[in-house]
C-alpha cells in the first residue's frame, strides 16, 4: 500500500470574482521510503500541494475537492487538533527559511525536547538524550553544548540542520520539505541535500521534496512530478523525466537550465510566462507557449496518460504519437 | 595592435568600519574594528567581453560591483575605465563624464523600479538626467526603441511596474540601463530572483545585446552554470580576495584552487551520474575576523603549516592566476573539471 495517496486534489482561493484554482486535480502516490520530487516554477502550485497535505493551507485557501490519505486513512478532513497530532508524529515538515521554523525565544534543545515529548513517551532525561543524539546525527558539532544555543547563535546552515532534526524527531513516515536548500549558500546546499538523503535512507522516511531546482531533484529524488499552472503535466522515474522528458513544458524547462561545460550556446527559450491564476487558458494550460500545440490543445484538457513504465504525461501530442 | 582593455582594476580594496560607538570603545578599551569586504583585487576586462565574479554570500563580489560603478568609494587601489582613472574618494565630479558609460542592473526587479512611475518615465530617467534628448518627441521615440530592444512593446511604457512579471521587470531595468548608450554594464545576480524559464529568456537577451551593441559586462553570480554559459573570464572570490582568475574554458576544464574545486563539486549534477558527493565541511568564516594565512585553510583538505601562517599571493599557473600554496608547490593532485571536455 502506498504511504501517501493524493487523489484529484483541488486547492482554491475564493475571491469576489469567483474561485481561483491554484492546484487543479493533482493525483500522485508516495511509497514508504521513497523520495518524490515536486518541481515547477513560482505559482505552479507545488508549495500549496505540500501545504494541503500537511494541513497548513493559509485561509482563505482551501481544499475544494479530492482527498489525501496517509497509510490508507483519510487526513484532509480531520479536525485541526487531530491533524496537529499527525503533523510531527507521522509527517514532519521542513521549510525554506529555518529562522521562521524555529522559535527565537527558546533554546534549540528546549524546542527539540518539546517536540520529542509531545509525540513520544519519554521522560525529560531520555528526551534530552534523544535531542543530543539527533543533533549529532544531523552533523552539529559539540551537540552537548549546542543544545543550549538559541537559533540566532547558529549559522543558516546549522539552523537548517536543527530544523531537519526537529522534523525527524518523532520518526515520522513522511517528511514534506519545501525548498529546504533555497535560502542557503551553494556549498551549504550540497551539505544539506546529502544530509537529507542519508537520513531518509537510514530511517526509511519518505520525502515529498518541493523545489524549483531540477539539480536538487536529479541528485535526490526517485521520482519526479512536474507542475504547471496548478496541474500535473508529467510524472515519472527521475532518470526518465530528466533524460527523456515527454511533455513539451518539461522539455523546455530542461533546455532552459544552463549547464557547466556547455559554453557559448543559447538556452532553449520558452516564450511568454506562466499564466496568472485568473487567466488560465482553456484546454491545455500550456498551449499558448507550446511549440507543438494544435487545435485539440486549445479546447480540450489532456489528462495524464502512460508514456513509459511508471511515466505519465498530460499532452495530446503524446497520445497522438502513442496511437500512431 | 590590440585595443586597450575597457576596465582595469588594480589592488582594489574596500573596508567597512564596524566598530562600536566611540564611548563604548573607550570604556571597553576596544580598538576600531574593520570588515575587509574586498582586498587586493586585480583584473582586466577587455572590450566586448564578459568577466564574471563568483563566490558565496559575503565573499565581496557585490562590493566589487558597487565600487566599479561608483556607488562606493574604494579604500585603496585603482579603477581605470577606458584609460581614465576613476577616483571617487578624491573627486566625485571626476566621475561624471564616465558615469553615463557604465550602468548597473540589480538583482531584485521588484525593488529596483519605482512603483509610482510609469515604465516610460523609468526608462527615460537616464535620458533626462544626462540631457540626452532635445524634446518630448525624441524622448518618446527613444523610449519606444529601448523597450523594443529588450523585447517589450512601446505601448508598455504607459503601464506601471506592478503590471509586469519578474522577468518583464528585469527587461525594464535593462532598458533603463541601456538608455544612456553605455559601454560597460555591471549585472549583480541579474537572474537570481527569476524562474529558470524566465532566466533563460533574460540570459539570451543579455547575450544578444552584447553581440548587437558590443557591450562589456561584469557579471556577479553565485551560479556556476550561469557563469559558464555567459563568461569569457572568471574570478572566484573567497572572503574578499580573488583566489583564482582564469579564462572560463580553462577554469571549468581544469579548476586549480581547492575552493574552485569545492564550488564545482557543489553544483548538482543534471547528467544523473549520481556520484556520492563528499561536500567539504564547514562554512565561510566571518570576514571581520578572517583566519590568518590563507583564509580558506580551515576548510581546505590540503592545508599545512605554511597555509595557516602565510597568505598566498596570486601566481600565474598556465592561463590562470591562482593564490594557493598547495598549487604553487605542486602538492595538489590534478583534477578534471565537470561536463564535456573542451575540444582540443
Amino acid at each position: 500500500m502506498a504511504l501517501l495517496e493524493v487523489e484529484d486534489l483541488v486547492v482554491e482561493f475564493p475571491t469576489r470574482r469567483g474561485p481561483l484554482v491554484a492546484v487543479d486535480g493533482v493525483s500522485f502516490t508516495i511509497e514508504p521510503g521513497e523520495v518524490l520530487g515536486m518541481v515547477g516554477e513560482s505559482g505552479a502550485g507545488k508549495s500549496l500541494t505540500g501545504m494541503a497535505i500537511i494541513g497548513l493551507l493559509e485561509p482563505p485557501g482551501r481544499i475544494a475537492r479530492g482527498c489525501v490519505r496517509l497509510e490508507g486513512r483519510r487526513i484532509d478532513d480531520l479536525p485541526p487538533e487531530a491533524m496537529r497530532r499527525i503533523r510531527g508524529r507521522k509527517i514532519g515538515a521542513i521549510f525554506q527559511d529555518p529562522l521562521t521554523s524555529l522559535n527565537p525565544l527558546y533554546t534549540i534543545g528546549r524546542q527539540l525536547q518539546e517536540t520529542i515529548r509531545t509525540h513520544l513517551d519519554l521522560d525529560a532525561r531520555a528526551a534530552r538524550e534523544r535531542a543530543i543524539g539527533l543533533l549529532r546525527e544531523v552533523g552539529i558539532p559539540a551537540p552537548e553544548r549546542r543544545i543550549e544555543a538559541y537559533p540566532h547563535e547558529l549559522s543558516g546552515g546549522m539552523r537548517q540542520r536543527v530544523v531537519i532534526a526537529l522534523a525527524l524527531a518523532a520518526e515520522p513516515a513522511l517528511v514534506v520539505a519545501d525548498e529546504p536548500t533555497t535560502a542557503l549558500d551553494v556549498s551549504i546546499q550540497a551539505q544539506i541535500v546529502q544530509l537529507l538523503k542519508r537520513l531518509c535512507r537510514e530511517h526509511r522516511t519518505a520525502v515529498l521534496l518541493v523545489t524549483h531546482d531540477m539539480g536538487v531533484i536529479a541528485e535526490t529524488a526517485d521520482r519526479v512530478a512536474v507542475l504547471y499552472a496548478g496541474r500535473l503535466v508529467e510524472l515519472g522515474p527521475v532518470e526518465a523525466v530528466i533524460r527523456r522528458p515527454r511533455h513539451p513544458y518539461t522539455q523546455g524547462l530542461m533546455g532552459a537550465i544552463p549547464r557547466i561545460g556547455v559554453r557559448g550556446g543559447r538556452l532553449v527559450q520558452i516564450e511568454g510566462a506562466m499564466p496568472r491564476l485568473d487567466a488560465i487558458p482553456p484546454g491545455c494550460a500550456f498551449h499558448p507557449r507550446c511549440p507543438r500545440a494544435f487545435e485539440r490543445c486549445r479546447h480540450a484538457r489532456p489528462e495524464p496518460s502512460a508514456v513509459g513504465p511508471g511515466h505519465t504525461a498530460a499532452c495530446w501530442r503524446r497520445l497522438e504519437e502513442a496511437d500512431a | 595592435m590590440s585595443t586597450p582593455p575597457l576596465v582595469e582594476v588594480e589592488g582594489l580594496a574596500r573596508r567597512f568600519d564596524v566598530s562600536r560607538p566611540w564611548l563604548a570603545r573607550l570604556l571597553l578599551r576596544e580598538p576600531r574594528r574593520f570588515l575587509h569586504a574586498v582586498a587586493g583585487v586585480d583584473f582586466v576586462i577587455p572590450r566586448g567581453t564578459t568577466m564574471a565574479l563568483v563566490g558565496e554570500s559575503g565573499c565581496g563580489k557585490s562590493t566589487v560591483a558597487r565600487l566599479l560603478v561608483g556607488l562606493l568609494a574604494p579604500s585603496a587601489g585603482r579603477i581605470r575605465f577606458d584609460g581614465t582613472e576613476l577616483d571617487l574618494a578624491r573627486d566625485r565630479r571626476a566621475f561624471a563624464p564616465v558615469r553615463r558609460r557604465l550602468q548597473m542592473i540589480f538583482q531584485d526587479p521588484y525593488a529596483s523600479l519605482n512603483p509610482r512611475w510609469r515604465v516610460a518615465d523609468i526608462v527615460a530617467e537616464p535620458l533626462d538626467a544626462f540631457g540626452l534628448v532635445r524634446d518630448r518627441a525624441e524622448r518618446r521615440e527613444r523610449v519606444a526603441e529601448l523597450l523594443r530592444q529588450v523585447g517589450l512593446s512601446p505601448t508598455d511604457g504607459a503601464k506601471y511596474p506592478h503590471e509586469f512579471s519578474g522577468g518583464q521587470r528585469q527587461r525594464i531595468s535593462i532598458a533603463r540601463a541601456l538608455a544612456g548608450r553605455p559601454e560597460f554594464l555591471v549585472a549583480d545576480e541579474p537572474t537570481s530572483a527569476l524562474d529558470v524559464s524566465v532566466q533563460a529568456q533574460i540570459l539570451n537577451l543579455v547575450k544578444d545585446l552584447q553581440e548587437r551593441l558590443g557591450l562589456t559586462y561584469l557579471l556577479i553570480s553565485h551560479n556556476l552554470a550561469v557563469v559558464s554559459l555567459m563568461a569569457d573570464q572568471v574570478g572566484v572570490m573567497y572572503l574578499g580576495r580573488i583566489v583564482e582568475l582564469a579564462p572560463a574554458g580553462e577554469l571549468f576544464a581544469r579548476p586549480r584552487h581547492p575552493y574552485t574545486r569545492l564550488l564545482l563539486d557543489t553544483v548538482p549534477d543534471l547528467e544523473m551520474r549520481r556520484r556520492e558527493r563528499t561536500p567539504v565541511a564547514g562554512e565561510v568564516p566571518s570576514p571581520i575576523d578572517p583566519p590568518p594565512g590563507c583564509a580558506f585553510h580551515p576548510r581546505c583538505p590540503w592545508a599545512n603549516a605554511r597555509c595557516r601562517a602565510e597568505r598566498p599571493r596570486p601566481l600565474p599557473v598556465g592561463a590562470a592566476r591562482v593564490a594557493c600554496h598547495a598549487v604553487e608547490e605542486g602538492r595538489l593532485p590534478d583534477r578534471e573539471g565537470q561536463g564535456p571536455r573542451v575540444p582540443h
